[in-house]
């Protein structure tokens, strides 16, 4: 994204600033001005931007969309529909505001090993060395309208750290719902695994009715030495609603971290995702499905940097479109000068269902050492007449064989999710999505 | 078995078919009657597994003259999944995988599916899984097949096996086995006809298509065919197939340039 003169959108944004209270923590300050005085120089991207060519975002600027300031009385009846089994450890946020009626305590046996998951705020006097130390250091904003606009308004959020060597066998749920329109919520998470220590992350993006706002999100995730994360993030928000989210992860040495993220809803999402394998032998898992249909764009940008030797690599990114939805998928692969023996392998698989859907996907490779294997493909297709033949030539009619195809290539990556309520539930709405034709 | 009295099954006249454009069947005649088992022979390009996906309604294909009578009724008139609920079945020589789809559901769906059709009632998840343990101790399939996705990972043998499974959970009244023997090892071979053989009654009827004798000491024909540029040339007895594979392919189509010439 160029730097361009101050926009007069984004810097009207910024006026719901104004309630933020000050924080006890000077460097929280200085970020958040660092990131406002970002935010005056930068402006919101256009299709002639490279990383934005295929996702017209200028609807967006129609709406001034502004963050909520009273805490919304959502109850329990309301927003337990959404709610994951067996239980999870649960941090709800209501456009974006912590809402502790709805958000559980770290059970017992959890709760001594000392994790903590609570909400930013509540932890800045007991964690604030932590937090100095990896908030905003690892989601770059300089060149990010986006992420310096989330930077400019932090000052709640999700907060995991995972002591080490505790493996936490509870998923963490984090609940993201989105209840009034034309506001702007601005989700922000970050997650520390302590060397040696594990755990299973649900970043759940969801809307209680339809309706035009914007969620714009940044999730932070460190992994130290021997760490294993399995961070699963679905974004179902509204269909006319926009979400912008920022992932940014970083991997110490011999960590682990494997990325399931599922796109449903909105109008226009765009998800980037940045990887950095820092210490060696790190390994990442990267699987993604979009399914979309009508008028929905999802956009997806990652980013895997190898800079360390030994490190692995796996990406599965999946699209199934249908309507005249528009999916983007520009997965680039980086290998530095000094991550010999990398091991990656990429592969974007793209499903069309009609005839006006469409896909713009751009594997990106640029490897500076030699001794590395990287294999990446990419297919576009609509479903194979061999398949549907095999199907019918069991009895099954052509709607039942195309609509258990479509859900197949779903399914895939739906399967690689650890939480088997969650699996079963994306996997309903998939078959509910192909029933639908 | 070859039963005097039993009733004709299925008519093939005159069949054509072309696929892009290009002629593949060039005129087939066929009659295969209830209980009987025929093997259809042929070097590769002879369109012997045209013909088995022609009767399976492949899509591929445009069928361009002649006529197939299945019980009577006009197969051209169905579509593949009519077809199958009618009593075809192909087993495919390259069965396709489905990832994500567990194979007990795929199987329980195809066969619920077509017991509706035919007017009987479907199996609940817990029936169903008795009843096709009880069909996969014939094959020699562990339940662990259950389970897996559909095909996903499965050896060539494996496949095939499924396939078989397929069949015996579909109960056809004609099974059209498209080169079920390629593949396999003696091991699998032998199961897997043993499977055949255990389904042929006197009411079905099966026709292999095959390249290698191999296949026809486990499983023995009434009749045996042989399939040369899209039409059946020579039809015998079991004991033709041993003749092939003693002296080729070519012995066939020598002889009968020869009967042309005279």
């Amino acid at each position: 994204m160029s730097v361009a003169t101050a926009s007069g959108y984004l810097e009207s944004l910024l006026q719901g600033r104004a309630q933020l209270p000050i924080s006890p923590l000077a460097w929280l300050n200085r970020l958040r001005a660092e990131a406002v005085e970002r935010v005056g120089a930068l402006r919101v991207p256009t299709t002639h931007d490279e990383d934005w060519r295929f996702t017209d975002i200028s609807s967006l600027t129609k709406l001034p969309f502004q963050p909520v300031h009273a805490a919304s009385p959502l109850q329990t009846a309301e927003a337990e529909r959404f709610y994951l089994e067996p239980a999870t450890i649960r941090l709800v946020f209501v456009d974006g505001m912590y809402a502790p009626q709805l958000s559980t305590q770290v059970p017992g046996a959890a709760g001594d090993s000392g994790i903590v998951v609570t909400h930013l705020s509540a932890a800045v006097s007991a964690h604030a060395t932590t937090l100095e130390s990896h908030l905003g250091r690892h989601a770059e904003f300089c060149n990010n309208a986006f992420t310096a606009l989330n930077t400019a308004f932090l000052h709640d959020g999700a907060l995991i750290i995972v002591p080490r060597d505790v493996a936490v066998d509870m998923p963490v749920h984090l609940l993201f719902i989105a209840t009034q329109k034309e506001a702007a919520s601005y989700p922000r998470c970050l997650l520390i695994a302590e060397s040696g220590s594990a755990v299973t992350v649900i970043e759940d993006y969801v809307a209680l009715q339809q309706g035009v706002y914007v969620t714009n999100a940044v999730t932070e995730i460190a992994l130290a030495d021997n760490a294993h994360v399995n961070h699963i993030r679905v974004q179902r928000d509204s269909g006319q609603a926009f979400h912008i989210a920022d992932c940014a992860v970083s991997l110490a040495r011999a960590s682990r971290y494997q990325s399931t993220s599922i796109a449903l809803g909105a109008r226009i999402s765009r998800y980037n995702l940045n990887v950095q394998l820092a210490g060696e032998g790190a390994e990442c898992a990267v699987d993604g499905l979009a399914l979309i249909t009508e008028r929905q764009l999802a956009d997806t940008h990652t980013c895997i940097d190898h800079i360390k030797p030994h490190g692995s690599s796996r990406q599965l990114h999946k699209c199934i479109v249908d309507g005249a939805a528009h999916a983007v998928f520009n997965g680039k692969i980086m290998v530095r000068p000094g991550a010999q023996l990398t091991d990656s392998v990429q592969s974007s698989r793209n499903l069309l269902l009609s005839g006006r859907a469409h896909v713009d996907t751009k594997p990106q490779l640029e490897i500076f050492a030699d001794d590395v294997k990287c294999a990446h493909g990419a297919t576009v297709g609509q479903l194979d007449s061999e398949e549907v033949f095999y199907l019918k030539s069991r009895g099954l009619s052509e709607m039942t064989a195309r609509n258990l195809l479509t859900y197949a290539f779903g399914a895939e990556i739906i399967e690689r999710i650890p939480v088997s309520s969650l699996r079963h539930r994306l996997k309903q709405t998939v078959l509910e999505h192909t029933q639908r034709n | 078995m070859i039963y005097p009295d039993s009733k004709s099954l299925l008519e093939v006249r005159g069949l054509r078919a072309t696929v892009n454009g290009i002629e593949i069947l060039k005129g087939i005649d066929l009659t295969v009657r209830s209980g009987e088992v025929h093997a259809i022979m042929g070097t590769n390009g002879s369109g012997k597994s045209t013909f088995a996906k022609v009767l399976a309604g492949h899509t591929a294909y445009e069928v361009t003259g002649g006529t197939v009578l299945f019980e009577g009724k006009n197969l051209f008139e169905l579509a593949p999944e009519e077809r199958a609920r009618a009593g075809v079945f192909l087993a495919f020589q390259y069965p396709i995988e489905i990832p994500g789809v567990a194979n007990n559901q795929f199987l329980r769906l195809t066969y619920n599916t077509v017991q509706t059709q035919r007017g009987k009632d479907e199996l609940d998840p817990l029936e169903f899984d008795d009843f096709v343990r009880e069909k996969m101790k014939m094959l020699e399939m562990s339940p662990d097949f259950l389970d897996r996705s559909v095909n996903a990972g499965f050896s060539g043998g494996e496949k095939k096996r499924n396939e078989i499974l397929q069949m015996a959970l579909l109960e056809p009244r004609l099974a059209i086995l498209d080169e079920t023997d390629s593949g396999l090892d003696i091991d699998a071979l032998r199961i897997v006809a043993n499977g055949v053989n255990q389904l042929a009654t006197r009411d079905n009827a099966t026709i292999l298509v095959t390249h290698y004798q191999r296949l026809l000491n486990y499983i023995v024909p009434d009749y045996v065919h042989v399939m040369e540029s899209g039409r059946i040339i020579k039809t015998g007895g079991k004991q033709l197939a041993l003749e092939l594979e003693s002296h080729g392919y070519d012995w066939v189509s020598s002889e009968q340039r020869a009967a042309a010439g005279a």
